[in-house]
C-alpha cells in the first residue's frame, strides 16, 4: 500500500514566535523542523506500509524558503521520497490555498491509498487543511483518528468525539488525520539519517503545479490589527518552605471554594 | 446582516457552544441556525437563543457530518439564502463541516476565533495567539458568505425569550465518494464528577507528577474540592489520562472559577485552554515557568511535597 503523508516545517516551538513586522505573518524564516504533530502520522504510515508487506511512503511539505531540513527527518525515519512545493509566492497563502497546493504535490505522486495528515500544526493551528484537502482530492476522510487499522481494503479507525470516540470504517483510497500520541514516532538511525541525505526531493513550485493564485492574492482574508491582549495581573509567588499548602489552603477559603 | 449558526446536537439539546454563537449572533443581525440531524428536539431552545428558523437535514443515518451537511448548506445558499457570516463552534463535528464546506464555496476559513464585529458588511475577527499574549484581528475580503470557527466560551449564552424556531429541511444531496464514511459504533466514556468544560473548579496534573501513579494526587484533590481533573498535552500523550482529559487548545477550553496547575510549565498550547479561568492557582518547581506569569497564586515548590500536604489538610477539614 502506499501512503502520502503532509507534513509541515515549522519554526522551533521552543523559541519564542514572532511577526514579521511588515506582514503581520509569523516569521519562518529561520531553521525550520520537523512539527511534532507530524512525527505519528510519519510513524503511522510507516507501520501501515509494514503491516500491508509492500508500498512506500511518500511526504509532501509546503515551504516559502526552499526548507528541507524537517523532511530530512521524515526521510530519515523511513520514507522513501518528498515532493516540497516552495515558492516566495506562497507567503501569505490561507489555508484552502494550502489545501488545493498540497493536494496538487498528491496528485504529483499519484497512486495513493491512503493520505495522513496531523489535526492541526503546531505553528498556525487552523486545523482545516486535512478535511479540505479530502475534499479538493474527492476522498472520503476520518479526521481525529486515534487508532487506525487496515482491513483489505476497508480503513477502521476510532475517532475522537466530545463525549468519547466513534468507531467508523471507510473504504480506500482515504484521508485520515491523527492526534498526537497514536502511535510512538521511532528516533531516526544513524544508518536512516545518512540514508536520507541520498533520498529523492522533488522540490517544485506552485506554478508548475497549475495552482493559481496563491499566497495574499488567493486568501480572503487582510489582517487588520495585532494588538497586545490585557495583562494579567500579576500574582503572589512564593517559595515552598513546607507551608506552601497553607497559602493555598487560605486562598481557596477566600474565594469561598471551601 | 444575515448570520447563521451551526448548531450542534448532544443528548437531544444544543450544545453549549452552540448556544453560546447563537447568543452573539443575535447582536449581529438576523439569526438563522443549522442542525446536521433531527431539528425537532432543539427547535425550542435553538428559538429561545434567537434563531427564527432552524435548517435540519435529518438523521445523517451514521454517515459522518462533514461532506453530508456541508453538501445540504451549499444546496441552500446556492437556492437562494445566502448568510454573510456562518459561525462554527470548534467542535470535532462542525470543524469538518466547516472545513467542507470552504471548498464547496471557495471560501477561506478563520477559526480559533474569540471575538466577532461587522460594521458596514465587513466582518472581522479575533484571534489570540503565542498563548494568548497578543490578539490578531483579521477582516475578510471579497464576498460572503464568510466562515469563521470559535472556540468555547467565547461569549456567555442567554436566552432572549423568543419562541420555538421553524424547522425547515435540508436535504443532503448525493455527495459520492466523499461521504463513505460509516460510525459503526459510539462509546462514550463516562467520568464521575462534573464535566471538565462545566465545573467550577479544575485541577490539572502535567509531567512534573512524574509518573502516572502520581495523577492519583490530582484526582483526589479533584474530588476535595468538588471539581474535575484535566491533565496537559504532554501526560495525554504519554497515555497516563485519556484525551478527554486534556486542557488546552487541541483539547478542551475551561473558564472555571478556580484553575490549580499542579506540575505544568505552562505550554502556550495549555495555557490557551486556561488563560481565561477567574483564579489560576500554580504548583511547579521551577521558578522561571511561564505558568506563574499567569498565576494569581504560585507556589514554587515540588508537587510531591505541596499536594499530599494540600490534600491532607482539606481531610482534616
Amino acid at each position: 500500500m502506499n501512503v502520502i503523508v503532509c507534513v509541515k516545517q515549522i519554526p522551533d516551538p521552543a523559541l519564542p514566535g514572532a511577526l514579521d513586522s511588515s506582514t503581520n505573518t509569523l516569521k519562518r524564516d529561520g531553521k525550520l523542523i520537523l512539527d511534532e504533530s507530524d512525527s505519528y502520522g510519519v510513524e503511522m504510515a510507516l507501520q501501515l506500509v509494514d503491516k500491508a508487506g509492500g508500498g512506500e511512503v511518500s511526504l509532501v511539505s509546503m515551504a516559502p524558503n526552499g526548507e528541507v531540513s524537517g523532511l530530512r527527518t521524515a526521510l530519515a525515519m523511513g520514507a522513501a521520497k518528498a515532493v516540497l512545493v516552495s515558492d516566495p509566492a506562497l507567503q501569505g497563502s490561507d489555508a484552502l490555498t494550502t489545501a488545493r497546493v498540497l493536494a496538487a504535490a498528491v496528485g504529483r505522486i499519484g497512486g495513493a491509498d491512503l493520505v495522513i495528515a496531523a489535526t492541526e500544526s503546531s505553528d498556525g493551528y487552523t486545523g482545516t487543511v486535512p478535511e479540505q484537502l479530502a475534499e479538493v482530492l474527492g476522498l472520503p476522510s476520518v479526521t481525529f483518528a486515534k487508532h487506525v487499522e487496515i482491513d483489505g481494503s476497508t480503513l477502521k479507525a476510532s475517532r475522537q468525539t466530545e463525549d468519547g470516540y466513534d468507531e467508523v470504517e471507510c473504504p480506500l483510497p482515504a484521508l485520515i488525520s491523527v492526534t498526537a500520541g497514536v502511535v510512538e514516532p521511532r528516533y531516526p538511525s544513524f544508518k536512516g539519517i545518512m540514508a536520507a541525505k541520498s533520498k529523492p526531493v522533488d522540490t517544485v513550485t506552485a506554478g508548475d503545479l497549475g495552482v493559481d493564485p496563491v499566497g495574499w492574492a488567493g486568501a480572503g482574508q487582510q489582517i487588520s490589527d495585532v494588538a497586545k491582549a490585557p495583562e494579567r495581573a500579576a500574582g503572589e509567588i512564593v517559595e515552598d518552605d513546607g507551608e506552601g499548602f497553607a497559602k493555598i489552603v487560605s486562598f481557596l477559603e477566600n474565594l469561598k471554594v471551601i | 446582516m444575515n448570520v447563521w449558526v451551526y448548531v450542534q446536537g448532544s443528548k437531544g439539546a444544543p450544545t453549549s457552544a452552540s448556544l453560546e454563537l447563537l447568543t452573539k449572533a443575535r447582536s449581529l443581525g438576523d439569526v438563522t441556525a443549522f442542525v446536521g440531524g433531527d431539528g425537532a428536539a432543539l427547535a425550542e431552545a435553538v428559538g429561545q437563543h434567537g434563531a427564527a428558523k432552524l435548517y435540519a437535514t435529518g438523521d445523517l443515518g451514521g454517515r459522518l457530518p462533514g461532506p453530508a451537511v456541508s453538501a445540504a448548506m451549499q444546496a441552500v445558499i446556492e437556492g437562494g439564502d445566502s448568510p454573510d457570516l456562518i459561525m462554527f463552534p470548534q467542535s470535532y463535528e462542525a470543524r469538518d463541516v466547516l472545513s467542507r464546506l470552504s471548498v464547496k464555496l471557495g471560501k477561506t476559513v478563520l477559526t480559533n476565533n474569540v471575538d466577532v464585529a461587522a460594521a458596514g458588511g465587513a466582518v472581522t475577527v479575533t484571534t489570540p495567539i503565542f498563548g494568548g499574549n497578543t490578539l490578531v484581528s483579521t477582516t475578510f475580503t471579497g464576498d460572503g458568505p464568510f466562515l469563521a470557527g470559535f472556540r468555547p466560551k467565547s461569549f456567555a449564552a442567554e436566552p432572549s425569550g423568543g419562541g420555538a424556531a421553524e424547522v425547515v429541511a435540508a436535504a443532503v444531496p448525493e455527495v459520492g465518494p466523499t461521504g463513505a464514511a460509516m460510525v459503526v459504533a459510539t462509546h462514550v466514556e463516562e467520568t464521575s464528577g462534573p464535566k471538565l468544560d462545566e465545573a467550577a473548579v479544575v485541577v490539572s496534573g502535567g509531567r512534573g507528577l512524574g509518573e502516572q501513579a502520581k495523577y492519583e494526587l490530582i484526582e483526589t484533590l479533584a474530588k476535595l474540592l468538588r471539581g474535575a481533573p484535566g491533565a496537559s498535552r504532554a501526560i495525554v500523550d504519554a497515555g497516563w489520562v485519556p484525551y478527554s482529559y486534556q486542557v488546552g487548545q487541541t483539547g478542551k477550553v475551561v473558564k472555571p472559577g478556580v484553575y490549580i496547575a499542579a506540575g505544568i510549565s505552562g505550554a502556550t498550547q495549555h495555557m490557551v485552554g486556561m488563560k481565561g479561568s477567574k483564579n489560576i492557582i500554580a504548583i511547579n518547581k521551577d521558578k522561571e515557568a511561564p505558568i506563574f506569569g499567569i498565576a494569581d497564586l504560585g507556589i514554587v515548590g515540588d508537587v510531591h511535597k505541596v499536594l499530599p500536604k494540600l490534600i491532607e489538610a482539606l481531610q482534616s477539614r
